[in-house]
C-alpha cells in the first residue's frame, strides 16, 4: 500500500492489536488517531478509543489501562508531548510498556508546526526507549517490534516510536502491511506479571521510603540495558518473519573503510545515503552512521565505530541550550575511552523544520573531511544561519 | 527490613489497602456536627479530601479514625453547623 509515516503509525498499532487508544489530536499526529477512530468505528480494531481532554490525560488513560492488563497506544507531537511529561516518568517508572509515536516537532514560540527534534530530546530522561526512524515502512515496523522487546520480562519499558513531522507524517511511501496471522504469530497478547485484578486488593506506585527507592531505579536501569539486547533479537526474529529489518541501534551505511561518518537521526539520514553514495562514486571515502535508538544509546557500536574513522560529523536537530546537541554529547563521551579518539563536530541543522539538502549534507562532510586532518575552529557549529559569514547551500 | 533489588518487584505494589493508615491520628482539631442544624445538603460529605463522612438518610457521620481535621467540612458547611474544636488529651 501507499501511505503516510502518519497512516503506517495507525497501522502498526492496529496489526500489534492495541486493546486501548486514549489520545488528543494536534498537528500533524491528527491523521493516525482519526485512521485509529475510524478502525475502532468500523470493527476493524476491536479496541475502546477514549478521546481525551489533553495529552496529560491521554497518557494518564494509557497508564492505567496498561495497569489493568490492556495493551495501549497513543500518538502526539511537539507540546502534546511535553504536557504528557510528567505521565511519561509515571509509565516508566511503573514498568508499563506503553509504545507511543511521537511526531517530532518544534517547540513554540517562535510558532512552529514542522520536524525538529527537540520535543522527543526533552524526553531523554523519562525512562522510555526511543526510536527515530527513517522511512514509512520503518514506522509500521517499528512499533510491532517495540511492543515485542518492550513487553520482555527483562525490559518491561515503554517506547517512543518517532516519525519527523511532515517529512514522514504526511509524505506517502509504498509500504507493505503484513499479514495479521504473521503478526500475531510474532507478537502474542500482552500478559504482565503484575496487573489489577478484580477481587484482589493491591495498591500500586505506592511510597517507597529512602532505604528502598533505589533499588527500584536500578531495577529500571537493568531493563533499560537489558533493552539493547532485546531489540536486536527481536529485530533479528522479525527479519527472520517479515524478511526487513532496519539496522538495530545503530544502522551503518557505507562506514567501512570511511575516513568520515556523518551521525544524524530520523528522516535526513536517507537524504544522506544519497550524499554518500554521490561523493563516494567521486572516490570520497565518507559512510553515515544512523541513530536509530537515542534510548538505550548505542555507545558500543559507536566506539567500534569511531576507533576506525578519523573524524564523526555529528547533525543534531535540536539544541540543548547552554551545552550542544544532545546527540553530540552523548557521542563525544562515548569516544573518550578510545585510545585513538576520532575528531568530533557538531552541526546544528534543520531546525523548526529548514530542509537539510543534500548539497548541504556534502558541505558537512567536505568540512568534517578537513577538521578531522586540522582540527576545528568551532565544537559546535550552527548550519545555514541566515547573518552567519559560511555559505551551507 | 531493606530488601536486595532482586527480591523486589518492578515497581512497588502492595497488597495492604490505604485503610491501614488511620489518618485520624493527625488531627488537632476535630469536627463536631450539631445536627439540629443541619439542611442535609451534603456539601461536607461531598467535600472531606479524605472520604472520612458517611451519610445516614443525608446527616453527615464523622468517622473519627480517618478525619485529620482539615476543617474543610467545617468551612464548607452552609449552615454552619460544624465547629473545629480542640482535640485534647490524646
Ligand atoms: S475535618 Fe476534614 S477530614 Fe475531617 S470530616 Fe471534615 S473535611 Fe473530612
Ligand atoms: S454541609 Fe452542613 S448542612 Fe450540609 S449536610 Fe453537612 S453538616 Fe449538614
Amino acid at each position: 500500500m501507499v501511505m503516510t509515516g502518519n497512516y503506517a503509525s495507525a497501522y502498526g498499532a492496529k496489526l500489534s492489536r492495541a486493546e486501548v487508544i486514549a489520545a488528543y489530536p494536534i498537528t500533524p499526529q491528527t491523521s493516525i488517531v482519526e485512521k485509529l477512530a475510524e478502525f475502532v468505528s468500523s470493527g476493524e480494531l476491536r479496541a475502546k478509543f477514549i478521546p481525551v481532554e489533553s495529552e496529560h490525560s491521554a497518557m494518564a488513560a494509557c497508564v492505567a489501562a496498561q495497569t489493568a492488563g490492556a495493551r495501549t497506544y497513543t500518538a502526539t507531537s511537539s507540546h502534546g508531548l511535553t504536557l504528557m511529561h510528567e505521565v511519561l516518568m509515571w509509565a516508566s517508572g511503573a514498568r508499563l510498556p506503553i509504545v507511543i509515536t511521537n511526531v517530532s516537532r518544534a517547540m513554540a514560540p517562535p510558532w512552529s508546526v514542522w520536524v525538529d527534534h527537540m520535543d522527543s530530546i526533552a524526553q531523554r530522561d523519562t525512562g522510555w526507549l526511543q526510536f527515530f526512524c527513517q522511512s514509512d515502512q520503518e514506522v509500521l515496523d517499528t512499533i510491532i517490534m517495540a511492543y515485542k522487546a518492550c513487553e520482555s520480562r527483562s525490559v518491561m519499558l515503554p517506547a517512543m516510536v518517532i516519525e519527523d513531522a511532515f517529512i514522514l507524517s504526511h509524505t506517502s511511501e509504498p509500504v507493505d502491511v503484513p499479514d495479521q496471522e504473521l503478526v500475531d504469530s510474532f507478537l502474542p497478547a500482552y500478559a504482565p506479571e503484575l496487573k489489577i485484578e478484580v477481587g484482589k486488593a493491591m495498591g500500586f506506585g505506592s511510597l517507597v521510603k529512602p532505604d528502598q527507592y533505589m533499588e527500584f531505579r536500578y531495577k529500571a536501569m537493568q531493563g533499560m540495558e537489558d533493552a539493547r539486547e532485546r531489540i536486536l533479537s527481536v529485530e533479528k526474529e522479525f527479519k527472520h518473519i517479515f524478511g526487513r529489518e532496519h539496522g538495530g541501534l545503530l544502522e551503518r551505511y557505507r562506514c567501512d573503510d570511511a575516513e568520515v561518518v556523518l551521525v544524524a537521526a530520523g528522516s535526513v539520514a536517507s537524504t544522506a545515503k544519497d550524499v554518500v553514495d554521490a561523493m563516494r562514486a567521486k572516490g570520497v571515502r565518507v559512510g553515515l552512521a544512523r541513530i536509530r535508538a537515542f534510548r538505550p544509546f548505542p555507545h558500543q557500536e559507536l566506539r567500534a565505530l569511531g576507533s576506525k574513522v578519523d573524524g564523526l560529523a555529528v547533525l543534531d536537530r535540536s539544541y540543548t541550550f547552554g551545552a550542544a546537541g544532545a546527540m553530540f554529547t552523548e557521542v563525544k563521551a562515548s569516544m573518550y575511552s578510545l585510545q585513538r579518539k576520532p575528531a568530533v563536530k557538531n552541526y546544528i541543522a534543520g531546525l523548526g523544520g529548514r530542509d537539510i539538502t543534500p548539497r548541504t549534507l556534502e558541505k558537512i562532510l567536505e568540512d568534517m573531511l578537513v577538521v578531522s586532518k586540522r582540527g576545528a575552529e568551532d565544537e559546535v557549529e550552527w548550519v545555514d544561519v541566515a547573518g552567519l559569514p559560511r555559505r551551507w547551500r | 527490613m531493606t530488601k536486595g533489588h532482586k527480591e523486589l518487584p518492578l515497581t512497588p505494589v502492595s497488597d495492604t489497602p490505604s485503610t491501614i493508615n488511620l489518618t485520624g491520628l493527625w488531627r488537632v482539631v476535630r469536627p463536631v456536627v450539631d445536627l439540629s442544624k443541619c439542611k442535609k445538603c451534603t456539601l461536607c460529605w461531598k467535600f472531606c479530601p479524605d472520604a472520612a463522612i458517611e451519610l445516614a438518610e443525608g446527616e453527615p457521620h464523622i468517622d473519627l479514625q480517618y478525619c485529620k481535621g482539615c476543617g474543610i467540612c467545617s468551612f464548607e458547611c452552609p449552615a454552619k453547623c460544624i465547629v473545629m474544636v480542640k482535640e485534647v488529651g490524646r
